[in-house]
């Protein structure tokens, strides 16, 4: 299939194409044309999977029992994602209690150490901010039909969205859930309709393309976030990935992270930093994602010296710190710096775009948006490395910050080298420059999304936009808006490379190398007492100019002091 | 008295000194490259060369220990005073005048005093404070959760640092004292051949011809 004529788009995260040239006007420009210059470019494209495809391999064989195109349910012509849904559940029917339990369905976390709810439906983020009061345009990646604002429905099973994640035709897209500013209508022009009793017909194991297309997304753009995941993914090499490789392992993510019923292993609130249960006996682990599930808790070969000093590591060094070479290495880039502070530069009263980074795969990136500011894109990236104890610590909407402690660390992560849970881990490390309430020294919620001018994606009003997403929360508000600089991490565990990729003893080993400035932990090559070393040479070098002194003095004298 | 070419150092003995020698000389090399003071091989190559290495001298050691206390031979590194002080003038002050070395080899006594000192120092000292230090490194794995761990590593490599600094400085006048008195290579044959110049009493000589006769020349 060829790529859709329409903004589809807007990524999963309204992305890309949302606003370009006249469409963002910020008046009216419902049904504006777009300029020559606007580009079509839709981060996850539908693109029709041949039947032959062989299938991802998953944490257990796909549909080896039922053909559900031979399915008497399933021989209508639906006429929406819900009815497709009932049909799903009127065979599997625990499957709609299963999901309801799932953070894909309820986007709420609640942390069992900090107490904190969390989740999308909560969370402050630093690249749009937050998803709260955004819902038409973000639940676009909520597994659910909808969801647009507070009267969205939780307890409706019939809202589930089963497609999205097990339709295996490749045809499926979803968009914003509601339409936004009439700027962003073009996002919807030309969308294909969807064929639901083709799709419903073939279902199966989520693959790459099915997670992916979320979650290569994040952060609004291919690859934005994470840097571990983009859409390289989709048809990895095995340098890039060598679980998912298309030609050799060919993984889909569930063959990580495995489910049941429903629940995935692996979330990224409470990470399992170090897993010392290993691979447990034949088919009991189904709640951890770890490389120890697999590969145990001595991976490497044992009758080496090498292997056995490798396998010493394991208890401080996560594998992903060796393993996982660089971030975004799959010529798709990932964003590592975004300033909101430059957000709304108009051009004749229109929202424009700049692009001024070529990615690896040759595709141009955009540098700046008006609906969202600059941009810095970056690939091949070293992450940052600290100690990790699996923990994330958020700031939510009613944390206090403390400004003088810029930049802040919006997702801390927690973890020391005195504890004993925590190793050295990867991490991707985002800087943004976002808005807060300088009186009340709080992050705020946009009001990005609607169809009205207090939206920033089309009224480009700041003050306007914070007001409404405040006040429909009843979150204090000082009306004092201004900027703060934030950090985010995000523990990086995809694109593992081949083993004789994997970073090498040197690179952390060395003085200014990778772990250069990590504290807690003695490491050879890169730690040494100054002083010891100082009295060590000297002793050394004393004892040469001592007998070079006692030599000479000999040599002067004429006499070699004869032993016999 | 009479001097006489004797086997002094048997076949062991020599080759324990030489294959010793090379191995400290690799664990030298590599140990500084994994400290970080030159990079000529890799960290990775460093690290596995050390560990094996010291292994190896860690077996010839356990050998030696037993064929010292089994031969008797230990006998010679019991320290007297001896003597000491004369050949400790002797290379302070004598040799510069031409002085002869004060010490004869004798049949139980093939070290000087001040060698036989310096060389126990070396085996009750230095080497188990190198040996000590660097098994407690490599089972690192073994203590790694107890408390406070990571800072008695920093204390344990700084000892096994500290006994390489002094190992290599012994190296340096062991082998400077070679060039005293005989030649250099004088000194290197006997730890060759085994045979050097030893004073023997009429009863050791006749002994020694009657019920060693391939070790008297």
């Amino acid at each position: 299939m060829s790529r859709l004529p329409f903004a589809l788009i807007v990524g999963l995260a309204l992305t890309n194409s949302l606003f370009g040239g006249d469409a963002a006007k910020s008046s009216s420009a419902g049904g504006a044309i777009p300029p020559a210059d606007f580009e079509f470019h839709p981060p996850y494209e539908p693109v029709l999977i041949p039947p032959d495809t062989p299938k991802e391999r998953s944490g257990k064989e796909p549909g080896a029992t039922t053909d559900h195109a031979k399915l008497e349910e399933l021989q209508r012509d639906f006429q929406s994602g819900s009815e497709v849904t009932k049909a799903c559940l009127s065979c599997h029917t625990e499957a709609g209690k299963q999901f309801m339990k799932s953070v894909h369905w309820t986007w709420e976390y609640k942390n069992p150490a900090t107490g904190q709810v969390l989740g999308k439906k909560n969370l402050i983020n630093t690249f749009c901010t937050n998803a709260r009061g955004n819902e038409g345009a973000c639940a676009q990646c909520h597994a659910g039909y909808g969801w647009v604002d507070d009267s969205f429905d939780f307890t409706d099973e019939t809202k589930i969205d089963c497609l999205v994640c097990h339709d295996n035709t490749g045809l499926y897209y979803r968009t914003p859930q509601s339409e936004g500013h009439a700027a962003c209508a073009i996002m919807f022009e030309n969308a294909p309709p969807l064929d639901w009793k083709r799709m419903a017909q073939r279902v199966g194991m989520p693959q790459r393309r099915n997670c992916g297309q979320c979650h290569f997304y994040g952060g609004g753009d291919d690859g934005a976030k994470h840097g571990d995941l983009d859409s390289s993914l989709f048809h990895p090499g095995r340098a890039l990935d060598v679980h998912m490789d298309e030609k050799g392992l060919n993984f889909s993510c569930t063959a990580c992270h495995v489910t049941k019923q429903h629940i995935w292993a692996g979330s990224r609130y409470n990470v399992v930093a170090k897993d010392v249960e290993g691979t447990g006996k034949p088919g009991l682990r189904r709640d951890v994602a770890t490389c120890e599930s697999c590969h145990g808790g001595a991976p490497h070969p044992n009758l080496s010296i090498r292997g056995l000093k490798l396998n010493d590591h394991v208890d401080r060094v996560a594998c992903q710190t060796c393993h996982i070479p660089e971030l975004a290495r799959g010529g798709v880039a990932t964003m590592t710096n975004w300033n909101w502070r430059t957000a709304g530069k108009l051009k004749d009263g229109f929202g424009y775009f700049e692009h001024d980074y070529t990615q690896g795969n040759g595709e141009h990136r955009k540098t700046y948006k008006s609906i969202k500011g600059n941009f810095t894109w970056a690939e091949n990236i070293q992450p940052h490395y600290d100690w990790f104890d699996g923990q994330m610590l958020y700031k939510t909407i009613d944390t206090k910050l403390d400004p003088s402690q810029q930049p802040i660390a919006v997702n801390a992560y927690q973890g020391s080298p005195d504890d004993p849970r925590s190793r050295i881990w990867p991490f991707k490390r985002m800087h943004t420059v976002q808005p807060y309430d300088r009186v009340n020294n709080t992050l705020v919620y946009m009001y990005l999304w609607g169809d009205d001018e207090g939206a920033y994606w089309g009224g480009y009003d700041f003050a306007k936009s914070v007001e409404v997403g405040m006040k429909k929360y009843n979150k204090p508000y000082s009306g004092e808006l201004d900027f703060i600089e934030t950090y985010s991490y995000w523990p990086t565990t995809h694109m593992v490379a081949p083993s004789e990729d994997a970073v090498g003893c040197d690179e952390c080993h060395s003085r200014d190398g990778r772990l250069e400035g990590l504290d807690g932990v003695y490491l050879p090559g890169r730690d040494s007492n100054r002083w010891l070393d100082r009295i060590g040479l000297l002793a050394v070098c004393g004892a040469f100019f001592g007998v070079l002194g006692h030599g000479l003095i000999r040599k002067s004298l004429g006499k070699g002091g004869k032993h016999a | 008295m009479t001097l006489r070419r004797v086997m002094v150092y048997s076949r062991f003995e020599r080759f324990w000194h030489w294959s010793q020698m090379a191995l400290i000389s690799a664990l030298l090399f590599t140990g500084f490259g994994i400290h970080g003071f030159h990079r000529l091989i890799g960290f990775e190559t460093a690290v596995t060369l050390h560990t094996g290495v010291a292994l190896a001298l860690i077996l010839l050691w356990i050998f030696a220990i037993f064929w010292h206390l089994t031969t008797g031979t230990w006998r010679h590194y019991v320290p007297t005073t001896k003597g000491l002080w004369r050949v400790a003038q002797f290379y302070g002050f004598g040799i510069f005048k031409g002085e002869k070395h004060p010490y004869r080899k004798a049949y139980w006594r093939k070290h000087n005093p001040l060698q036989a000192l310096t060389y126990l120092a070396l085996k009750l000292v230095l080497f188990p404070a190198i040996w000590v230090s660097g098994i407690a490194y490599l089972l690192y794995f073994l203590w790694n959760d107890i408390a406070g761990a990571s800072d008695l590593l920093s204390n344990v490599a700084l000892i096994h640092t500290a006994a390489a600094f002094a190992t290599l400085a012994f190296i340096v006048v062991h082998i400077y004292l070679f060039t005293t008195g005989h030649s250099f290579a004088e000194h290197v044959k006997p730890m060759l051949t085994g045979f050097d110049d030893v004073e023997l009493s009429p009863e050791e000589e006749a002994y020694l011809e009657k019920d060693e006769p391939g070790h008297i020349r």
